[in-house]
């Protein structure tokens, strides 16, 4: 037997399998189909990387870098273009802060509900119930947003001047409604997954089930509520269909969510299936800011995975 | 422990069966018997989501008469049409503008031959909210001190000091669609040029729900949704030099609603023509032009227009 | 289900704090909100979509006069499209998260580089998956042309991060121990892995499917710029063939000037939702079945 010294946490299951006798064939090549299971995920990325950086490149060939990140007009399809995507980018933010400020709390909420006080007959039902919600076209969700949330919110509206028919409230509302069954749903099945054990343990020191599920089950499954949170911010920052529709097609550059606002993937939206020539520097425009999605939310990811893996428990 | 691999089974058998239900069904559409012409293929239009109506109105008339031609007609935007007529991937494009420079240089680099054809008009209007009693007839100079690129204008008494204050509130198309391309170049000068704090859709129907929820709402959009949205937007008279005209099918057609009427455009590559079945699809496209465009809610070709796309039909077909 | 065992309970008793009553008004509260959203969405689109919904949806083809519309090729082409976008991203996800998972080595920078290229593309908005389908699948090396193969390739490519995301935890949440007496009894990984782990994260794998099935049924927009069609009068015979899916219809119809499409496209929600959710059951029950409490 040839393990390595080693403590528990930091040993993978691997280092602790006996030298194997014989060579099995088999185990090789699964483990072959399944490496190149995962490297289909790179080959995309490679992909979109190629699809995305050589235009991308060109239209810096034309707009300064400087110009694009800090000019706060975005117009470029305009005869007379200017290139300062910070209006875009604003947009992205609120609209995603609105989104995920109701979809964490009510997803997980939700999440805690489903797994640790409610019977199993009511899971069974609203588990589907709230993934139907995942599933309606996003087109629907943003006329929903339009005809339905935008006149609500005309009428509730209590601080400042009452929303146009476009607003960055209704589509982040809306938004965040549509990840609630993506946070939701992969929670509940990390709190479930805790083992009952640590549960018991709790009940017999005599604490309350509100005091269990948070500070012993929820932690638990941090990993994996921390996982569809991250799920959840990232189709957020990805959703297309709900913003064009509800918040608009004009940049604007504000924090107001009364106001209308495009959104990056709006704009990549409207633009792509739009009557610019492609080739052309307006065309180009679509290829620019999806690169800077791109890296954006890399950059998160990176962040929140170092974040994870820090506070993950192994049990 | 619950097998792992009877459920596995158990799934697959499911969906093959109801992969094989879907088959099945699937060919009933579509392929009926007694064709008349004995003309087979498929013919593949793309571009412009607002020609696109004529388009299909065009081909589900015409496999009426012609059950075993395929006709379809995608949307992916004047644009992409273009770059996929360009590239070979499909027969016609619609377009709701003339085919630019930059796009004419693509196809001659990859050494296609097109033709257009003028295929119908389309009306664009100008629309106020019901309750707007005061304005009936704007000149163009007026709509392009509301429109131009650096415009402040933000209160009706700014567009005539006869008006009362009340707050303009602006809707119109977004910078990707056809719309906005003509409405800009009409009314400011050049294509693209115009102020850029409107609410901006490419949704006519959200142009329509904004302007009829807005009392100053003043927004522009197709002739087509005006004549479908009576009562919840009114349509002002243009004064393009020659008096007030009110935008209808009948000025459209007879060119005195100016300068708002433009032309709908489809393009044909040189080895679609070639093949019989387009040849006829088209033929039928500008011989019924006149009942395609009622039924898509556009306004048929004027007079010099079905002339001059009869002759080009005429060329084309006979060479 | 994690209730405490009724002698506990009985102790707990005489125990509602003021915080617990507040938390659980707010978990009501919050499972409410959504579940209030989800029926008006639904109440809404059946109001207005009553008239239209019946065999004449079903029946006919796209057509410009709104009387004798039906959405029969797009509701053939959302299933043929879910279809290829089932069969390729369940088994490419679960391979890639059992790969990385328990497989590959956490430790070599090449692994957390996949997991973190995974998450980042779960956040690449779907019109650029449109792009680069477009590129590669339609043109460029595949060359498929605009096929439902090609659509249903590309979705696949939209949906698999969150299948293997979910997947992965799901594989994750099995506890370690199970492993270590497998292996101890003298399994292989592979053995491992296929009879104990796997069918212990069915659930898991399950909820990751549905999420990511739904997801792909009402995508419009990197379709039509994939050459989805929005007027197709016959049904896809095969995967070589010109397609639409509902959405798309839905999206085309909502726009036209007639009051009467409108009506068209709510019907053709609810058959869309229909759709799905014959869909999702089947995995709901796979769920239900292999559930299991540790």
């Amino acid at each position: 037997m040839s393990t390595p010294e080693a403590t528990l946490e930091g040993v993978s299951v691997k280092s602790l399998r006996l030298a194997p006798s014989r060579r099995r064939y088999g185990e090789l090549v699964i483990r072959a189909l399944l490496q190149l299971c995962a490297l289909v995920s790179v080959a995309t990325t490679v992909g979109i990387v190629i699809a995305l950086m050589i235009p991308t490149a060109e239209f810096f060939g034309d707009v300064s870098i400087v110009e694009f990140f800090t000019t706060k007009v975005w117009s470029p399809l305009f005869a007379d273009p200017k290139f300062g995507m910070l209006p875009l980018l604003t947009a992205t933010l609120v609209i995603t802060v609105l989104a995920l400020g109701l979809a964490i709390p009510v997803g997980l909420l939700t999440a805690i509900y489903l797994s640790e006080y409610s019977r199993p007959r009511v899971r069974s039902i609203l588990k589907p119930a709230l993934e139907l919600l995942a599933g309606i076209p996003t087109v629907v969700y943003g006329f929903f947003a339009l005809t339905f949330v935008t006149p609500l919110l005309q009428d509730l509206w209590f601080f400042g001047d009452p929303p146009g028919i476009f607003n960055a409230a209704s589509a982040g509302l809306v938004m965040g409604i549509m990840i609630v069954p993506t946070i939701a749903s992969l929670s509940e099945d990390a709190l479930s997954a805790v083992p009952q054990s640590l549960r018991e343990g709790a009940f017999a020191l005599g604490s309350t089930r509100l005091v269990t599920s948070l500070r012993v089950v929820l932690p638990a499954a941090l990993s994996g509520v921390a996982a569809a949170i991250v799920l959840g911010i990232s189709r957020a920052v990805g959703e297309t269909m709900i913003v064009l529709v509800a918040a608009g097609g004009t940049p604007n550059l504000s924090f107001d969510p009364a106001e209308a606002m495009q959104t990056m993937t709006a704009f990549i939206a409207s633009a792509a299936i739009g009557d610019q020539p492609t080739g052309s520097t307006g065309y180009k425009t679509i290829f620019a800011v999806g690169a800077v999605l791109f890296v954006a939310t890399f950059l998160m990811n990176i962040l929140s995975i170092r974040l994870v893996r820090r506070f993950r428990q192994i049990y | 422990m619950p097998r792992f691999k009877s459920g596995l089974v158990r799934m697959a058998a499911l969906s093959i069966v109801l992969a094989m239900g879907a088959a099945a069904c699937g060919d009933d559409g579509g392929t009926g018997s007694g064709g008349t012409s004995g003309l087979s293929g498929t013919i593949r239009i793309d571009g412009s989501s607002t020609v696109a109506p004529l388009s299909e109105s065009a081909a589900e008339l015409f496999q009426a008469e012609n059950p075993d031609v395929r006709v379809t007609v995608g949307t992916s935007g004047t644009g992409g049409g273009f770059q996929k007529f360009c590239n070979g991937e499909i027969d016609i494009a619609d377009a709701s503008r003339p085919i630019k420079q930059s796009e004419i240089d693509a196809c001659t680099a990859k050494a296609l031959k097109y033709d257009e054809l003028t295929v119908a008009n389309d009306g664009l209007s100008v629309v106020v909210n019901p309750s707007n009693t005061w304005a009936k007839c704007l000149t163009v100079e007026q709509l392009k001190a509301v429109w131009a690129p650096d415009s402040t204008v933000n209160n009706w008494n700014q567009v005539d000091p006869s008006f009362p204050n009340e707050k303009l509130e602006l809707f119109g198309a977004g910078t990707d669609s056809g719309t906005f391309d003509y409405f800009t170049e009409a009314i400011n000068g050049t294509a693209g040029a115009s102020r850029t704090d409107y609410n901006a859709t490419e949704d006519d129907n959200v142009t329509v729900n904004g302007v009829s929820g807005t009392k100053g709402g003043l927004g522009y959009l197709g002739l087509s949704y005006v004549e479908q949205n009576e009562g919840k937007i009114v349509a002002l008279e243009i004064n393009g030099g020659g008096g007030c005209v009110a935008p209808s099918t009948k000025t459209v057609q007879d060119t005195t609603y100016q300068p708002l009427g433009r032309p709908l455009f489809v393009y044909a590559t040189a080895a679609a023509i070639a093949r019989p079945e387009v040849q006829a699809f088209l033929k039928f496209y500008i011989d019924n032009a006149g009942e395609i465009a009622e039924q898509a809610l556009f306004v048929p070709m004027t007079p010099a227009e079905t002339a001059n796309s009869h002759a080009k039909i005429e060329a084309l077909t006979t060479s | 289900m994690p209730a405490p065992p009724t002698e506990l309970r009985r102790a707990n008793a005489g125990r509602s704090s003021m915080a617990d009553s507040a938390f659980r008004a707010l978990m009501l509260a919050a499972l409410g909100r959504a579940l209030v959203t989800l029926v008006a969405l639904i109440a809404q689109v059946v109001v207005k979509g009553w008239p239209r919904l019946n065999g004449d949806l079903l029946n006919h083809f796209p057509s410009s006069r709104p009387i004798m519309a039906g959405a029969q090729s797009a509701i053939f082409g959302t299933i043929w499209v879910m279809g290829v976008v089932a069969v390729t991203c369940v088994p490419i996800g679960l391979g890639a998260a059992i790969y990385l998972e328990e497989f590959a080595d956490q430790s070599r920078w090449y692994n957390r580089l996949i997991e973190i290229n995974i998450q980042n593309l779960a956040a690449v908005p779907s019109i650029v998956y449109g792009i680069l389908g477009l590129a590669f699948l339609v043109r460029g090396p595949a060359s498929l042309g605009q096929t439902v193969l090609a659509g249903g390739l590309t979705l696949s490519l939209l949906v698999l991060p969150v299948v293997i995301i979910a997947s992965r935890e799901a594989l994750r949440s099995v506890p370690r121990a199970i492993r270590e007496a497998s292996l101890a009894l003298g399994a292989t990984q592979w053995q491992t892995t296929r009879r104990q782990v796997l069918p212990a994260a069915i659930p898991g794998i399950a909820t990751g499917t549905i999420l990511a099935l739904s997801r792909a049924i009402g995508e419009a927009a990197p379709l039509l710029l994939l050459g989805a069609l929005t007027f197709i009068t016959f049904n896809p015979d095969g995967l070589g063939s010109a397609f639409t899916v509902l959405p798309i219809q839905i999206f085309n119809w909502i726009s036209r000037p007639q009051e009467e499409f409108r009506v068209l496209a709510a019907s053709a929600i609810v058959v869309l939702m229909a759709i799905l959710l014959a869909m999702n059951s089947v995995a709901i029950w796979l769920r239900n079945r292999y559930r299991r409490k540790w």
